[in-house]
């Protein structure tokens, strides 16, 4: 597979007047065409730091993010789904297409095939306070979905979920975005969730953040829990956070 | 809910009893008031002169109103004190805008916004009738004046909540400022601006009230005014009973407005 993205040595200093910290030093790895990656490592290292920078909306104190597509749109999924309460589900999923300007009949109709798709037709009409929490985080990717994104960069979007919810919507977000074709990074805090969902996963030290390591999963999707080998992949991911602590 | 159970109901009958016991002993504590005072008049416990009475107090009314000049006077402060808080719900929420969209124009701004918002407005009452004249534009401009800055305030506040993942989730659609203020922060900021829309209304007949002392040319602040000059307290009460109920009318159709707003 070609590489759709790739981070040459970024750093980020984040300064305010009494101090300045250190969150990223000299990070780099390359994301492939269709993979699904994972970034994990201990809260506060520089996740969400990392991932604003390949949003753009952040700009790195040194170092280059390059888009290696051209022309490629990305999209961006928070850790909650803020999913705006004086629109209807619909709306929110069309908040995207909105600001680009490109509500057009075509794009209207992939939204409204996309909700009947995962299970949201009958809720187009319904404000987000009607929705379960699942319900909400499809919403919230969908409306990432809908302006038709290359790439996908999503910052612990299941943190705001219970755990039995969470493994059931972790497991079926990795699935639409595998049929969807896209290339997603994911950040998580959750070992076992980066095992079952990714392709690889990169391992971030403690701040300041570096990339201590990263592993290839070679596990079916979708049934990745069930295999033997997914405790050697979490052991092996464990022992090096732990080391890293 | 297609069949409420027997505990439900009695739920349901327990609630509307309590409500209908309040609004009785609400009504009760109005109507004891009222006898009371028409009372103690009668049994000439006060002197109904200078305490007036309500029985005298609507023979006021009736007068008043029969000469077509209670109209004019409710017309007057009712217009000037609605004109007065749209304005400055309007003017305070534009500034709140320009103050969010620069950021060194808030900073440098606010120690004075801080300062002006501890002052009694109503003490500029007097230059300002000076400058714009003896009219109800004056009258206009200091309500607008004591309601405004607390308004601008409140908005800002509100729009400095929201949330900051809400404006980076527009951002990161490749949002502009523009775009962040309309779809975002305006929106969420709806409640801090009924919010404010709700204080001005009381503030608003503040600064209408003083304006009409010092013009003293129509209106019901005039009315008290003049009245209590000619030592007409019926005229006095008369028109503090009716700034009562103005303000209950005009408070309940901005609840209204709120409930509408917030459900929609
Ligand atoms: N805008 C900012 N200004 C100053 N410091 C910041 C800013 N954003 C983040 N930081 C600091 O940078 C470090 C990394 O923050 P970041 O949010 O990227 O970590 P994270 O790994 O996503 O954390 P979490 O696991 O809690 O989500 C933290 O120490 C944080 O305090
Ligand atoms: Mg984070």
């Amino acid at each position: 597979m070609k590489n759709i993205l790739e981070l040459d040595s970024i750093s980020k200093i984040y300064h305010d007047p009494k101090t300045e910290t250190l969150a990223l030093k000299d990070i780099s790895f390359s994301v492939a065409d269709g993979e699904l990656l994972s970034i994990i490592g201990p809260s506060g290292c520089g996740k969400s730091t990392l991932l604003s920078i390949i949003s753009g909306l952040v700009a790195p104190s040194s170092g280059e993010v390059r888009v290696l597509r051209e022309n490629a749109a990305l999209g961006y999924m928070l850790q909650q789904d803020h999913l705006f309460g004086w629109r209807t589900i619909f709306q929110n999923a069309c908040l995207g297409l909105e600001i680009q300007k490109k509500k057009t009949p075509e794009n209207l109709a992939h939204v409204h095939e996309l909700l009947e798709r995962y299970g949201l037709g009958d809720f187009k009409n319904s404000k987000p306070s009607q929705l379960s929490g699942g319900m909400r985080q499809r919403a919230a990717l969908i409306r990432t979905l809908a302006v038709k994104p290359d790439i996908l960069l999503l910052d612990e979007p299941f943190s705001a979920l219970d755990y039995q919810t969470r493994l059931r919507v972790s497991a079926e977000i990795a699935e639409i975005i595998r049929q969807e074709k896209k290339t997603a990074v994911f950040v998580t805090h959750d070992i076992s969730e980066a095992v079952a969902v990714s392709d690889r996963v990169a391992v971030l030290t403690k701040r300041p953040a570096t990339l201590a390591s990263i592993h290839e999963i070679k596990l079916s999707p979708g049934s990745a829990r069930e295999a033997p080998e997914f405790r050697l992949f979490f052991n092996a991911i464990w022992k090096e956070l732990g080391v890293n602590e | 809910m297609s069949n409420p159970s027997p505990e439900h109901l009695e739920y349901l009958k327990k609630a509307k009893l309590g409500k209908l016991l309040v609004l009785a002993s609400q009504a009760l504590i109005l109507a004891a008031f009222f006898g009371a005072w028409e009372l103690a008049a009668r049994l000439k416990l006060i002197d109904a002169f200078i305490f007036s009475q309500p029985t005298r107090i609507i023979n006021a009314a009736v007068s008043l109103a029969a000469s077509g000049s209670l109209a004019k006077h409710i017309g007057a402060t009712l217009w000037e004190s609605v004109l007065g808080f749209v304005l400055s719900t309007v003017i305070g929420t534009l500034m709140a805008m320009l103050l969010w969209w620069n950021d060194f124009l808030k900073k440098t701004l606010n120690p004075y916004l801080v300062v002006l918002n501890s002052l009694p407005k109503t003490a500029l009452a007097p230059i300002i009738i000076v400058w714009i004249g003896n009219n109800v534009k004056s009258v206009i401009f200091t309500a607008v004046m004591t309601s405004v800055i607390v308004t601008i305030l409140t908005v800002l506040t509100g729009f400095m909540e929201v949330s900051k993942d809400k404006i980076k989730l527009v951002e990161a659609f490749g949002g502009t400022k523009r775009q962040v203020l309309s779809k975002v922060v305006l929106p969420a900021s709806i409640p801090a601006i009924v919010n404010a829309l709700e204080i001005n209304i009381g503030l608003s007949f503040v600064g209408v009230m003083v304006g009409e002392f010092l013009v003293a040319k129509s209106g019901l602040g005039y009315l008290i005014i003049y009245g209590s000059q000619i030592l007409k307290m019926d005229w006095v009460m008369l028109s503090i009973i009716i700034l009562c109920a103005l303000a209950a009318i005009l408070h309940q159709l901005v609840v209204l407005f709120e409930k509408r707003i917030i459900n929609q």
